[in-house]
């Protein structure tokens, strides 16, 4: 992932940032309000949408997350930069 | 345990070589008011406050870190290609004869991280209350770092991170409510 | 509380020998959770985008800075 980034893998980071940051708020929500429970529906819509919207990301861009949650194809794609203060 | 994601939180982007905010930004990085050690505060507290607030704690605790990446990012971007008589130039000769441009937990004067930023008292509303008074800090921290910066890129990243202090600042007066109550009641007012 | 009236003012006392021109008027920020002790269910949301740009995803919730009824202020 040495390569120049594009316009898309900016805009699909901006979409994941946003769907992420979703979560984040209903998330520290809950913890104060756990009886609510049309957020927590919610939630858990986002968080199924999350997912769509990360393995595309993945499936382009390579892994979001080590240790097992994300698959990498070979070589190792992990390592690869760039890291998030680079871009 | 902990995971880590490899993007940012929120887009950070600083449209000029600039080495002399960057010194400021440095109060966020490594000072008394600053995301670690807020990140460390709240995720030492949760040890031993009662479990209703724990997840509060730690959801909290571990957004700060990535907000300190975002910190480390702008004062990355800000001094990256800086020569020496730049660095010298804004105040940065000290830091640059200890770490070149390697970042270190120091605050906007140069002072290292200590562990007496933070505080424990094992008792929950005192803690929460320290919480509290840390965001608002950190929000105010914000505003002056705002004022001092034209670069509407650097501000925009920084206005994000002043509004989670407001957001991070509910959720622990409404901490505070919940320890209150005496029965698990529903609390909204 | 509207995004407007999220600060305060007050005149401070003016010395006849302070060397700097004298501020007027000083004004410090007064936000949002200070007026929520509880937040209430169900409030209206921001879009994800917007609440990404907002830094928060409820509009009773946002604070904004510098004063936006102020032109002058920000940046140096």
């Amino acid at each position: 992932m040495s390569h120049v980034l594009d316009e898309a893998y900016y805009k699909q980071l901006h979409d994941l940032q946003a769907v992420d940051f979703v979560l984040v708020e209903l998330n520290l929500y809950l913890d104060t309000h756990p009886g609510d429970e049309a957020a927590i529906a919610q939630y858990n819509q986002f968080a199924e949408l999350r997912k769509r919207i990360a393995e595309q990301f993945e499936s382009q861009y390579g892994p979001l997350m080590n240790f097992g949650h994300s698959l990498s194809r070979a070589p190792w794609q992990w390592k690869e930069a760039p890291w998030p203060w680079q871009v | 345990m902990w995971a880590y994601e490899k993007k940012l939180q929120y887009p950070v982007r600083v449209s000029k070589c600039d080495p002399l905010m960057a010194k400021f930004l440095m109060e966020q990085y490594g000072g008394a008011d600053g995301e670690l050690a807020a990140a460390l505060r709240y995720l030492n507290q949760r040890y031993t406050i009662p479990d209703k607030v724990v997840g509060l704690l730690t959801d909290i605790g571990t957004e700060e870190f990535a907000h300190l990446e975002m910190i480390a990012t702008m004062v990355y971007k800000l001094t990256k290609d800086a020569t020496p008589a730049q660095m010298k130039a804004a105040g940065l000769g000290d830091h640059y004869a200890a770490h070149d441009s390697a970042l270190f937990y120091t605050n906007a004067a140069g002072v290292p991280w200590t562990a007496s930023y933070i505080a424990a008292k094992g008792d929950p509303i005192a803690d929460l209350y320290e919480d509290i008074a840390a965001e608002e800090k950190a929000r105010a921290t914000y505003q002056w770092l705002i004022d001092m910066t034209d670069d509407v890129d650097l501000q925009d990243s920084l206005k994000y991170l002043r509004e989670r202090e407001i957001v991070h600042s509910l959720r622990f007066r409404e901490a505070v409510e919940i320890l209150k109550d005496k029965q698990d009641q529903r609390i909204y007012f | 509380m509207s995004a407007s009236d999220q600060f305060r003012t007050y005149r401070p006392f003016l010395g006849p020998f302070d060397p700097c021109p004298p501020i007027q008027e000083k004004s410090y920020n007064v936000p949002p959770q200070l007026f929520i002790s509880f937040q209430p269910p169900n409030l209206p949301q921001f879009s994800p985008y917007e609440a990404l740009k907002y830094g928060t995803l409820w509009p009773a919730l946002y604070g904004p800075y510098p004063d936006p009824s102020r032109k002058e202020a920000g940046g140096d």
